[in-house]
């Protein structure tokens, strides 16, 4: 099975970093999160209810519309913190790639660990810049919320192409293909890792990539 | 298995399409309320929300949908489209954006009804969700109170984009293929955002390039007449309200099977559904009052909903009176409560509310939180130069936002004054003039090359008023010199005499000099 990929690239101030990540990883985790799952005899199951919020961004002229769960939010607000964090660290004029990662769990034998085989990819690039005063960053913080609104809308046209999605698991393997350990939604697999270039164009010497999830759940 | 429809898939094929139609219908306005909108997860589904979403059903809204609908379901050549317009406190409208549910005749025989369109479905919505607060339509709205208000509009048959004006941009949100046809969502939005009166409205940001007096004659002082719906919004009686529609709602109770797809178990049932506003509208009170329009009133319903309420609801032709009206009643009280010389408006505003709503204050609450726009009233963040008496205080507490470039802040105001506000937004407006009586200039949104965005953030016209009269130098006072020259005369003698016997030392010096 081939995994699918996408990539977004955007041009933002320190400051946007973070809403602009979040943005898109909300309205990409939107679309692929469930109700949990209750399964009941007789192999039939039903959905809990997903509720939705909106987000006003500070630094960019946009709102985002997020899965209500604060144990979401809060997971994916750690691992674009570190990402900004990287970011920043790498001296100015940076760029960076941050990509969330969807993955399915496929049981293997012993000795063997599970393997995890990714079928969809969303990689977004941001190249950081830094202005000189306030009227270029009013005029950046309008054409960032633009520019984000396109990749918004980019991204529901993908997800809009019904293309593979995972199938419906049995209760006894739910885990292998949703994150059930959330309370109130239920995300497929996923997985959070990013890369950091600095300003001359090569990665640092360390490529730094780490792992959100664990996707090893013994 | 045979590509035909069974009868159980059709009906339920028929049930997915209209409720997909009225939740589509609620995300459109609901994210055109002006508000931010906030809804719960539940682990445990409820039973009574549709594609597993937690999509709040406002009465009228789904009212004026199944009305628009007449018992019909969006097909091949009958599209349900909502209509989002613009209005004007001078009567200007515009509309802004349409957005077309249609279906065409590209069928997929294959598909699963009871899960895979389902589900789809479901995708598209929150696609819905997320596209309506993209398209420029959702700034305008979240601006929206005493200056303009945004309509809505749902109709049934042809789709009709005239009202766009020219260059109008459209976006496909998605498509679902279902075995008798494939459902498209798209929404039509305009671009050229010059009024058809002729006054222009800036693009970007489109709201600070309108020139809009803020004192012009209030178009709602009761000019035109009120005049009650004919029909109640809410609280009176659940099952008599709407007696056009169905009397019971339907509940979806979903469940799914792991076995092979031939097994898919969905049941709906029907049942006597009352429904549950009170709980609702706790969670979704949204208090909408619009203001007074010709032949339109709209006045707050008992539990807080949506007050849509034209005097002529004959759909497709009068457009103008078919709109209705979103708007916030928390905002336009809290608007009108900073604007003193709005009073008649306020008393219209509570006078409405006290007649038709038991509890006001029930009405008020809200669990929406609203950025303040443009052109709303920011009374908690007015600097008013007035009330601080020593000529530098203004650096010392100064609330601005960076990006209050608002056109129709209240003018700045003579130190002389004690309520600036209320001497400057005097009741009578009939000239449109700014209403100051010391200051000759109105403020106007000013962009100078120097004086902006320093470390003292300050706009110009403040500046430049508290530095006209700067206070008198102290070493110039009479007192002070007075006494500094008696202390010159006493000790004009040693002077001299220290001179005198220095007066070598001084020769010396100017030698030294030439």
């Amino acid at each position: 099975m081939n995994c699918r990929s996408q990539t977004l690239e955007l041009t933002v101030e320190a400051r946007q970093i973070e809403e602009t990540v979040l943005a898109v990883l909300h309205t990409v985790l939107l679309h692929r999160s469930s109700g949990k799952f209750h399964y009941k005899k007789e192999g039939t199951y039903s959905i809990g209810t997903v509720g939705t919020e909106d987000v006003d961004c500070d630094f960019v002229d946009c709102t985002y519309v997020r899965v209500s769960s604060d144990e979401l939010d809060r997971t994916l607000r750690r691992s674009v913190g570190e990402f900004k964090d990287a970011l920043r660290n790498s001296g100015s004029d940076g760029s960076g790639q941050i990509s969330l990662e969807f993955y399915q769990k496929k049981k293997s034998r012993w000795p063997f660990s599970d393997e995890c085989i990714p079928w969809e990819v969303w990689a977004f690039k941001l190249n950081v810049v830094n202005l000189a005063n306030e009227q270029e960053r009013q005029i950046c913080r309008e054409k960032v919320g633009e520019k984000l609104g396109e990749k918004i809308i980019n991204i529901i046209e993908v997800m809009n192409r019904h293309e593979y999605l995972p199938k419906m698991p049995t209760q006894s393997e739910v885990d292998n293909v949703f994150d059930t350990g959330l309370r109130d939604v239920q995300p497929y697999l996923y997985k959070i890792s990013y890369q950091i270039t600095d300003s001359l164009g090569t990665s640092v010497s360390t490529t730094m990539r780490r792992l959100i999830k664990d996707t090893l759940a013994l | 298995m045979d590509g035909e429809l069974t009868l159980q898939d059709k009906k339920d094929l028929d049930k997915f399409i209209k409720f997909f139609a009225l939740k589509t219908v609620q995300v459109i306005v609901q994210a055109r309320l002006g508000e931010k909108i906030c809804t719960r997860s539940s682990s445990s589904p409820t039973g009574s929300d549709w594609f597993n979403l937690a999509i709040k059903d406002i009465p009228e809204v789904t009212h004026e949908a199944k009305k628009a609908l007449a018992g019909q379901l969006p097909g091949i050549g009958r599209s349900m489209c909502v209509e989002i317009s613009l209005k004007t406190s001078e009567g200007d409208s515009m509309e802004l954006e349409t957005w077309c549910l249609e279906m065409n005749e590209k069928c997929d025989k294959e598909i699963k009804v009871s899960y895979t369109v389902y589900n789809r479905l479901s995708l598209l919505l929150k696609s819905l969700l997320a596209i309506t607060r993209v398209t420029p339509a959702y700034k305008l709205s979240r601006k929206q109170g005493h200056d303009y208000v945004i309509l809505y509009r749902i109709y049934f048959g042809e789709v009709q984009l005239n009202g766009l004006g020219e260059g109008f941009q459209t976006v496909r949100v998605g498509m679902v293929g279902t075995p008798v046809g494939t459902i498209t969502l798209s929404c039509a939005y305009r671009t050229n955002l010059a009024f058809m009166s002729g006054r222009q409205l800036e693009r970007t940001p489109p709201i600070m390039g309108i020139i809009i007096d803020h004192f012009v004659d209030r178009p709602y002082s009761g000019s035109s007449p009120l005049h009650p719906c004919n029909y109640r919004a809410t609280g009176e009686d659940d099952a008599g309200t709407f007696p056009s529609v169905e009397d019971s709602q339907e509940v979806c109770t979903t469940s799914f099977s792991t076995s092979p797809p031939s097994q898919c178990v969905f049941t709906v049932s029907k049942t006597h559904f009352q429904t549950p506003r009170p709980v609702v509208m706790d969670t979704l009170k949204v208090p909408l009052l619009g203001l007074t329009f010709t032949n339109q009133m709209i006045v707050p319903s008992k539990e807080g909903g949506i007050p849509v309420l034209p005097l002529h609801p004959a759909p497709g032709t009068q457009a103008d009176h078919d709109r209705m009206p979103l708007c916030n009643l928390t905002d336009m009280n809290q608007h009108v409560a900073a604007t003193p010389s709005s009073s008649g408006e306020t008393e219209l505003l509570s006078k409405s509310s006290e007649g038709k709503s038991g509890t006001p204050q029930d009405t008020l609450e809200t669990t929406f939180t609203r950025k303040v726009g443009a052109f709303v009233n920011k009374p908690t963040n007015q600097v008013i130069a007035a009330n601080m008496d020593l000529p530098f205080a203004v650096f010392a507490s100064k609330i601005v936002e960076s990006e209050d470039t608002d056109v129709m802040v209240n003018p700045p105001d003579s130190p002389t004054l004690e309520s600036p506000l209320h001497a400057s937004l005097h009741s009578d407006q009939s000239s449109g003039s700014s209403g100051l009586t010391q200051d000759e200039f109105v403020m106007v949104e000013l962009k100078p090359a120097f004086s902006k965005d320093d470390f003292l953030p300050m706009d110009l016209g403040t500046f430049y008023r508290e530095f006209q009269n700067p206070p008198q130098l102290s070493s110039l006072s009479i007192d002070i010199s007075a006494q500094s020259m008696a202390e010159d005369l006493d000790s004009l003698p040693e002077k001299l005499a220290i001179y005198e016997k220095n007066m070598e030392e001084f020769d010396a010096f100017v030698d030294t000099l030439q």
